[in-house]
């Protein structure tokens, strides 16, 4: 009965924050969007977005709201289509990205000593090193990406800035007298840190999985549109690939080519947003000056 | 009998909170005559510090002065521009704060630091910013040698008596003081409060000292000003206060501390917490906490009645006070 | 020097991590691309950088795993990487020479300058809280740090270049031309540069503006900053010797640790506007599979990733004397 309590606690508290801040509102309102396209593509593809039936070429009118490819498939279709790819690979990747940045930055900050030092050191080698070429060497090898390979790659180079932020904040909070109180109290490293030390660490966790979402959505389209990725997926990188390929700016269809990055840049900005407001979570100090103060602040 | 160096005039400070503005100094009054050192004491939340940097002009969104005015020499410095502020500060008023770590740059030489301070204000060239600085430094017993230190290769209460070494720097008619001995140990402490004291006659500057801790002033400040939920609740000469508090609050302070002499007795708090500040009740603020509260404390603010140098904010003391 | 030293030793490790990683590579994939590889190259090419080769793809396997290491680290340590297929019969070192210029004077010049005026920007934007830089600034960069690199370069490509044809849409320089010092040449270069040059400076720019906000706004907080106002000191002396030096710091390290990012995005740019970088060359080399060039780039764009950070720890530990000073 008090968990429920708790989770309604919870959501009342999300809605409201939501509501107080307008950058996470607008953020999540167009994440929401996206989810909602994602899990019913059929009810925004008026064409079937593989056919190459169309006029090759076509601009803008109401049948094809976006014109068409130079192969006479819908664009629209196919920008519809692809939310899927985008968004499964944000939500897959930043999960697994964070799970990894939280185990191995709290084990590194609760365990401490020789354990922290190995963990540290591996953590900063993996940020230090550029992931996007060793991401384009790897991938080159294998030739077609599948799903699985580019979560796995990305998961595998994207947990390394999290960690380090969370052990941070983990060895800040390691020391303080509640932590030692309940250590005291004879309880388990486990219960310390499941029930004292990961709560408070929440929006600093939210934040991270956002950023390494961001992250994903950014680098699984690169390598798409590089071709590295697998180009008969349906997805926005995909779309770029091809509309690169087939001198989409030069030959007078723009809107092939800028479009899809368009809905890139549409889902990256609403993560970025409402990443952006979770970090004013973790640290008040960076929320907005309302207007009515501006005049009081002398410097 | 000369002007006093400071006269606050009912000075009010809020702070801007999410559920409203928070009163955190209401009302407050009085003189500081030069070369006079008064201490400003009150629990933690008081409004002490608040008002001081109020005074000092030194607050920062979400706090901002909303009332009355601060005199200095005759000048009312709540009505200044910036820049005309900035020539006040320093070759007037300096400031020592709480924790020396924490006011130092770390990235800077205290010779630096010294000598940002004279650069400020004066046209000395750069020998006579060191003559100066090696001057200051000595007054507090630094050698020299250590304007080329960093903050964190002295120790803790060099740290403190190298920024009463600054403040000193253009020899000032105010120090304002917040805290400066909470982080030092007992020793240290009176070993500070001796130096300030040594210097205090020497330079002639007046004292304005802030603390939570009244043992730490009792055998160095001239008056005493009592705080309580930002406003001055009693205000007479050190001696006066200890041996006869008047206001009921300063008397659960004075009983609260163990004397050495006498026979033991029992030991007394003041129960019951501070008000709150966004809302806070209609008549005296001590009143939910006043053993000796009557029906007229709950309806009506007291006011402070001044008479000469002392001032008492109660209804009991002062029956005229009810209008 | 503790500090530095420590630094230097830190990343000597990440190069040997990615030395390791591409050594371990090649014998990882599936199937033996290079055998093929090697196929092409027999009884054309020098025994040294055969030998070279065989050792970097692990083809002819007398030796042991633990020499075939060992060799490798010794010839790449001394600059033999081996042939390049694609440029054949060219070196891979010298083929690798001539992208390098390109890339340091586009990537490493626009890299350092967001930097730069990101940080200035982002200073004086929390210095003037409440003010329009600081309203209106943080969500629109928060936004554009979104956006993919290469479609600001494909945008940027068609509104300027194409549409406004103020720019040239591909290349270093008018192919027709060819490369001498003449101010002509230096001009057409520059012109080129522009728009690669403007994709990475507004996409990466927004990162340095944003933690640098936020670190000035932690800092201006601090009591010594209260306290340099109240000792009466110039408010721009404030802003940069008390509140700029000590936020500046913890950019340093964001930016060390941000390199790899921003490496990204400028290969990927390279790739839009056809820039003859290191990027470029990547990426052209995973499409020959010219694997010996490809393999040498990942390790020469680490290098110089490991060089920038190592730089900014020499700037961080001049600007730092905690960093300096033992306690």
């Amino acid at each position: 009965m008090t968990a429920v309590r708790a989770l309604g606690r919870a959501a009342r508290g999300t809605f409201a924050f939501l509501r107080r801040d307008k950058k996470a509102a607008a953020g999540a309102i167009v994440l929401f969007i996206l989810l909602v396209i994602t899990a019913f593509p059929s009810w925004f593809t008026p064409h079937d977005p593989a056919a190459e039936v169309y006029t090759p070429g076509a601009g803008l009118s109401w049948s094809h709201l976006l014109g068409t490819t130079s192969f006479g498939q819908d664009v629209f279709s196919q920008l519809m289509a692809g939310t899927r790819q985008s968004v499964l690979i944000a939500l897959i990747v930043g999960f697994f990205s964070t799970i990894l940045s939280v185990v191995v930055g709290i084990s590194a900050a609760y365990l401490g000593g020789f354990i922290d030092d190995a963990l540290s050191l591996f953590t900063d080698v993996v940020l230090v090193i550029p992931t996007f070429p060793l991401i384009i060497v790897i991938t080159a090898y294998v030739k077609s990406a599948t799903f699985w390979l580019m979560v796995g790659v990305l998961v595998a180079t994207g947990w390394s800035y999290g960690a380090r932020q969370l052990r941070v904040q983990a060895l800040s909070l390691r020391n303080r007298d509640y932590l030692l109180a309940a250590r005291a109290r004879g309880e388990s490293s486990w219960y310390v840190i499941a029930v004292e030390l990961i709560p408070p660490m929440t929006s600093l966790i939210v934040a991270n999985f956002l950023g390494a979402a961001l992250y994903a959505v950014l680098a699984e389209s690169a390598l798409q549109f590089v071709g590295l990725g697998n180009i008969n997926a349906e997805s926005w990188g995909t779309m770029l690939y091809w509309a690169q390929n087939n001198e989409a700016l030069a030959t007078g269809l723009p809107l092939w080519a800028l479009a899809p990055g368009v809905a890139i840049a549409v889902l990256g900005s609403a993560l970025a947003l409402l990443n952006y407001a979770f970090d004013e979570v973790s640290n008040p100090a960076l929320r907005p000056v309302s207007g009515r103060s501006r005049r009081k602040v002398r410097s | 009998m000369s002007r006093p160096i400071l006269q606050v005039r009912d000075l009010r400070v809020e702070y801007e909170t999410p559920r409203g503005p928070a009163q955190a100094v209401g009302g407050v009054s009085f003189d500081l005559a030069q070369g006079e050192f008064l201490a400003i004491v009150g629990e933690s939340g008081c409004g002490k510090s608040t008002l001081l940097f109020a005074i000092a002009q030194l607050l920062t969104y979400p706090a901002s002065i909303v009332g009355g005015s601060v005199l200095f020499d005759g000048v009312d410095l709540t009505s200044l521009s910036t820049e005309e502020l900035r020539q006040h500060r320093w070759r007037d008023i300096s400031v020592v704060m709480q924790s020396a770590m924490n006011a130092l740059n770390p990235t800077l030489t205290i010779g630096v630091q010294l000598a940002d301070a004279c650069r400020a204000h004066t046209d000395w060239n750069d020998a006579r910013i060191a003559e100066r600085s090696a001057e200051v430094l000595a007054m507090v017993s630094i050698d020299a040698v250590h304007l080329k230190s960093y903050p964190f290769q002295l120790s803790g209460g060099m740290r403190q008596r190298a920024m009463i070494a600054m403040a000193l720097l253009l020899e000032p008619k105010l120090v304002i003081m917040d805290e400066p001995t909470s982080a030092l140990d007992v020793v240290a402490q009176r070993s500070l409060m001796q130096q300030v004291e040594d210097l205090r006659h020497r330079l002639g500057f007046s004292v304005l000292f802030v603390t939570h801790d009244m043992s730490v002033v009792s055998h160095f400040s001239d008056r005493l000003a009592v705080m309580y939920a930002g406003e001055v609740v009693e205000l007479d000469s050190t001696r006066a206060v200890f041996d006869e508090p008047r206001h009921p609050y300063s008397q659960g302070l004075m009983d609260a501390f163990p004397s050495l002499l006498g026979a033991p007795r029992e030991l007394t708090g003041i129960a019951g917490t501070p008000p709150s500040l966004v809302n806070p009740p209609a008549g005296c603020l001590f009143a939910p906490r006043c053993a000796h509260a009557m029906d007229i404390c709950r309806t009506t603010r007291p006011e402070l009645i001044v008479d000469d140098t002392r001032a008492v904010r109660c209804h009991l003391v002062n029956p005229r006070s009810v209008p | 020097m503790r500090f530095l030293g420590r630094r230097l030793g830190f990343l000597l490790v990440a190069l040997w991590a990615a030395l390791t990683v591409n050594f371990f590579i090649p014998r990882l994939m599936p199937g033996n691309p290079a055998e093929a590889m090697m196929a092409k190259f027999h009884g054309h090419v020098n025994p040294a950088a055969l030998h070279a080769l065989e050792v970097a793809f692990g083809v002819n396997t007398h030796q042991s795993l633990i020499s075939a290491y060992f060799s490798y680290i010794g010839n790449t340590l001394h600059g033999n990487l081996g042939i390049s297929t694609s440029y054949f019969p060219l070196s891979v070192s010298s083929v690798i020479a001539k992208a390098l210029p390109w890339s340091i004077g586009l990537v490493g010049v626009s890299t350092i300058l967001g930097f730069i005026i990101g940080t200035v920007i982002g200073a004086v934007a929390a210095w003037r809280r409440g003010g329009i830089l600081d309203s209106v600034l943080p969500p629109i960069f928060i936004v554009i740090s979104a956006f993919p690199y290469f479609w600001v370069g494909l945008l940027s490509i068609w509104f300027f270049a194409l549409t406004l044809n103020w720019f040239p849409i591909l290349g270093a320089y008018t192919q027709t031309n060819t490369p001498t010092w003449s101010l002509s040449f230096i001009g057409d270069v520059l012109i080129h540069a522009v728009l690669p040059s403007f994709t990475i400076l507004i996409t990466s720019i927004g990162g340095w503006i944003l933690t640098m906000r936020n670190n000035m706004i932690t800092v201006v907080a601090e009591d010594y900053v209260k306290m340099a106002r109240a000792k009466g000191l110039k408010p721009r002396r404030i802003l940069w010797q008390y509140a700029g030096r000590n936020a500046m710091l913890p950019n340093l390290t964001g930016f060390a640790m941000s390199l790899g990012f921003v490496i990204s995005g400028a290969i990927l740019v390279e790739y839009v506007f056809n820039y003859p970088g290191l990027g470029f060359m990547l990426l052209q080399a995973v499409q020959n599979e010219d694997y010996p060039l490809m393999q040498s780039l990942f390790l020469l764009i680490t290098v110089a990733v490991l060089l920038a950070i190592f730089v900014s720890d020499i700037v961080t530990a001049i600007l730092d004397p905690r960093t300096r000073v033992r306690t």
